[in-house]
C-alpha cells in the first residue's frame, strides 16, 4: 500500500511536469500549427534568468534571492516576454510557411537561445537552492512523499483549473478555442489573429517558466539541457493526445508520466536501464492503434 | 505521338552536375587544403550522404522523419563490430556472438554490410511505422530514434554503453568521402526517377488522387524508407571509419536536427537542395570557425568570442528560411535547361483537401 501510494505520487508529479509542457506546446500548435521546438530552451532560459551571467562553477544567484511572491511573477513575466518576443521577431514571418519549415525555424531559434546561455553561463551545471524546505518529506498514509511532489501536483491542478476557466468562460478563451478549431473561419468572424497568437505565446511562455521553477527546485541545479527532455516528452504527448486537443495533451502528459514510473517500478532489474525504450515503444504502439491520437477533436478528422 | 525525351535524358544532368561539383571540391581540398581542412571536407561528404538519404524519404514522401539518424547509429556500430581487431573486441565487447567476435573485415566489405543491415532493420520497422501518415508518422520515427538510442546507450556488453568504442581503422580520405557522396547521389537519383519514386511523389502532392489511381501508399513509402536507410547506414559506417570511434551520443537529437536543418535550408523536395544545403551550412560553419580562431589584422588577432559560431548559424538559418521558405534551391533541381519539369508544375492546384491543413 505504501509503495503503491509512492508510485502514484511519483506518477502524478512526473505527469504534471509533462502535462504542463504539453499544454505549452499544444496551445501554440492549436492557433498556428507550429510545433515549437524552442520550448525546452525557453524553460532553460527561465531557470538561468535567476542567475547572474558568469562562467564560474558557483552560481551567482541574482533574481533567485527574491522572496517567492516577487520571484514567481518575475519569472512568469520573463517566460512570457521571451515567448512573445520570439513570436514577433521570428514566428510571425512564418505564418504561411509549411510546417516543416516552421519546425526547423523553431529548432534554430532554440539552438540560438541555448548557445547564448552557453556563452553567458558555460556548460557546467550550476547548483541553485530554492526553497530547500520543499525537499522535506511529508507523511501521507504512512508513505513519505517529498513536499515538492505535492506542491507540483497542486500547482498543476491549479493551472489546469485556471486555464479551463479562462478558455471556457472568457471572451479571449473563446476566441482562442475558435482559432484552434478553424483559424480562417475564426478570423472571418472577427477574431484578431495577432492578438490570439500573442496570447497563446504568452501563456505558453509562462508555463515554460513554471516548469523551469519546478525543475530547478527539484534538481537543485541549473543545466542548459534541462528543458530538452521535458520538451520532447511534451511534444510526444501532444501528438498522442490528438493534435489540437488541449485536454488530450494534458491527459497524454499524465499518461506518459505514469507509464515511465510504472515501467521503472515493474520492469525486471536488468531491463530497467531500457525503460525509455519501453516508453517510446509504447508510444509507437499507441500511435498504431490510434494514429489520430487518443483524444482527437472532431475537427482534426480529414474530410474528403 | 510526338517523341518526348525520356525522363533520364531530361534529368540525368542533375546528378552529374552534383557529383562533378563535389569532385572539384574534393580535388581542390586534396591539392590545397591543410589536413584539418581535408577532415572538414570529409565530414561534409558524410553529411551529404546523410542528408541525401533523408531526402530520399522526406523529399519524396513529404513526411518529416526524426528517426533516420538511428540508421546511422546502426551502420556505425555494425562497422565497428565488423572491423575492430578481434583482440580488442574480446576485451571491450564481450557480449558479441562468437562469429562477430572473431570477424575482421576490410572497410570495403564492412561498409555495404552495414548499409544492408540498416536497410533490413528499416524493412522490419517500416512495415509497421509506414502505415501511419502525417505527424503521427513523424512521431513514430522519433520513437524509433529514442528506442535505438536508449538500447545502444545501455547494452554495455555489446555496444560499450555510453562510452566510446575505439579501434575502428581510420581509412577515410577525401576520395573515399567523395565516392560515398557520389554513390548516395546516384542511388537517390535512380530512386527518384524510378516508378516507385514517381508514385511516392504523387502521394506527397495529392494523397487521395494518388491512391485513387491505384498507388499503394504504404508500399511506396516503405521502399523509400528502406532505400534511405541503406544510404544512411553507409554514411554511418563511413562516419565510424572517419572518427575511428563511435558513441551513441553522436547519433541523437543534435545530429537529427542539424541534418534536417541542412535539408530544409537547401530545399527539402529536391536532390540539389539536399546537397546544396549541406554545402552551404558546412561553409558557414567553417567560416565562423575561422573567425573564432581570429584573423590577424596588422599584427593583432581579432577573433569572435567562442560560441558565436552556433548563434550565427542559427540566426542565418532562420533568416534564410524567412526569405526563402522553400530553401535555397526553391525545391528545383540544377540543370542546363531551365528546370523543364518544374516549370510545367509551377503552380500546384489548390484543392479543398489542402485548405484543411
Amino acid at each position: 500500500m505504501r509503495e503503491l501510494l509512492q508510485i502514484i505520487f511519483d506518477a502524478l508529479s512526473l505527469g504534471s511536469l509533462y502535462a504542463l509542457g504539453a499544454l505549452g506546446i499544444a496551445l501554440i500548435f492549436g492557433v498556428m500549427r507550429l510545433v515549437n521546438f524552442a520550448h525546452g530552451d525557453f524553460i532553460a532560459f527561465c531557470v538561468f534568468a535567476m542567475l547572474w551571467p558568469s562562467i564560474d562553477a558557483a552560481a551567482v544567484v541574482f533574481a533567485g534571492q527574491l522572496p517567492f511572491y516577487l520571484l514567481i511573477p518575475l519569472l512568469l513575466l520573463t517566460g512570457a516576454a521571451l515567448s512573445i518576443l520570439s513570436e514577433i521577431v521570428v514566428f510571425r514571418r512564418f505564418r504561411n510557411a509549411n510546417p516543416a519549415t516552421m519546425m526547423i525555424a523553431s529548432f534554430a531559434l532554440g539552438f540560438v537561445i541555448r548557445h547564448l546561455l552557453l556563452m553567458l553561463f558555460s556548460s557546467r551545471p550550476k547548483s541553485i537552492t530554492l526553497w530547500p524546505s520543499l525537499g522535506l518529506p511529508v507523511e501521507f498514509f504512512g508513505a513519505h512523499i517529498p513536499m515538492l511532489q505535492v506542491v507540483t501536483i497542486i500547482i498543476t491542478l491549479a493551472v489546469l483549473v485556471i486555464l479551463v476557466l479562462f478558455l471556457k468562460r472568457t471572451r479571449y478563451g473563446l476566441e482562442m478555442r475558435a482559432a484552434a478549431d478553424n483559424f480562417t473561419m475564426a478570423r472571418m468572424l472577427g477574431v484578431r489573429a495577432n492578438g490570439v497568437i500573442l496570447l497563446a505565446f504568452a501563456i505558453s511562455g509562462m508555463l515554460a517558466a513554471a516548469i523551469g521553477l519546478i525543475l530547478a527546485t527539484n534538481s537543485g541545479t541549473a543545466d542548459i539541457g534541462m528543458g530538452a527532455n521535458v520538451m520532447l516528452i511534451a511534444f510526444i504527448a501532444t501528438v498522442i493526445g490528438g493534435l489540437g486537443s488541449i485536454p488530450g495533451a494534458v491527459a497524454a502528459g499524465f499518461l506518459i508520466g505514469a507509464a515511465s514510473v510504472v515501467f521503472q517500478a515493474t520492469l525486471p532489474h536488468d531491463a530497467r536501464v531500457f525503460r525509455d525504450a519501453f516508453v517510446y515503444g509504447a508510444v509507437i504502439v499507441v500511435l498504431l492503434v490510434r494514429p489520430q491520437g487518443l483524444f482527437a477533436p472532431k475537427s482534426a478528422k480529414q474530410r474528403v | 505521338m510526338s517523341q518526348r525525351p525520356s525522363v533520364i535524358r531530361q534529368t540525368i544532368i542533375t546528378p552529374i552536375v552534383l557529383i562533378v561539383a563535389l569532385l572539384i571540391m574534393a580535388a581542390l581540398s586534396y591539392q590545397f587544403g591543410s589536413r584539418a581542412f581535408n577532415r572538414t571536407v570529409v565530414e561534409m561528404f558524410i553529411n551529404i550522404m546523410v542528408v541525401v538519404g533523408l531526402y530520399v524519404f522526406v523529399g519524396n514522401s513529404g513526411l518529416l522523419s526524426f528517426g533516420h539518424i538511428s540508421f546511422m547509429c546502426l551502420g556505425a556500430y555494425m562497422t565497428a563490430w565488423l572491423t575492430i581487431p578481434p583482440v580488442m573486441k574480446s576485451i571491450t565487447l564481450k557480449g558479441l556472438p562468437a562469429w562477430l567476435l572473431h570477424a575482421q573485415l576490410p572497410m570495403w566489405v564492412a561498409t555495404p554490410i552495414s548499409g544492408i543491415f540498416a536497410a533490413i532493420f528499416a524493412l522490419i520497422v517500416g512495415r509497421v511505422i509506414m502505415r501511419l501518415s502525417g505527424i503521427a508518422a513523424s512521431i513514430a520515427t522519433f520513437g524509433l530514434l529514442g528506442v535505438i538510442n536508449n538500447v545502444y546507450s545501455n547494452w554495455d556488453s555489446v555496444t560499450g554503453g555510453q562510452g566510446s568504442i575505439v579501434g575502428i581503422p581510420p581509412t577515410m580520405n577525401v576520395w573515399t568521402g567523395w565516392i560515398g557522396g557520389a554513390v548516395a547521389i546516384a542511388i537517390a537519383y535512380l530512386y527518384s526517377i524510378s516508378r516507385s519514386g514517381l508514385a511516392l511523389r504523387a502521394t506527397r502532392d495529392e494523397a487521395v488522387a494518388a491512391s485513387a489511381s491505384g498507388i499503394d501508399i504504404v508500399r511506396e513509402r516503405l521502399i523509400a524508407f528502406v532505400v534511405s536507410a541503406f544510404i544512411i547506414g553507409l554514411a554511418g559506417a563511413l562516419y565510424a571509419h572517419f572518427l575511428s570511434i563511435v558513441n551513441p551520443g553522436a547519433f541523437y537529437l543534435r545530429t537529427t536536427f542539424i541534418t534536417l536543418s541542412m535539408l530544409v535550408v537547401g530545399g527539402m523536395y529536391s536532390l540539389s537542395g539536399a546537397v546544396s544545403g549541406v554545402v552551404a551550412i558546412s561553409v558557414l560553419i567553417e567560416l565562423f570557425r575561422d573567425l573564432e580562431k581570429g584573423i590577424s589584422i596588422g599584427g593583432h588577432t581579432v577573433g569572435l568570442p567562442n560560441g558565436v559560431q552556433e548563434i550565427a548559424i542559427g540566426i542565418i538559418t532562420i533568416v534564410i528560411l524567412m526569405y526563402l521558405p522553400t530553401g535555397l534551391t526553391r525545391n528545383r533541381e540544377f540543370s542546363w535547361r531551365r528546370w523543364p519539369l518544374q516549370r510545367r508544375l509551377a503552380r500546384p492546384v489548390q484543392t479543398a483537401l489542402k485548405e484543411l491543413h
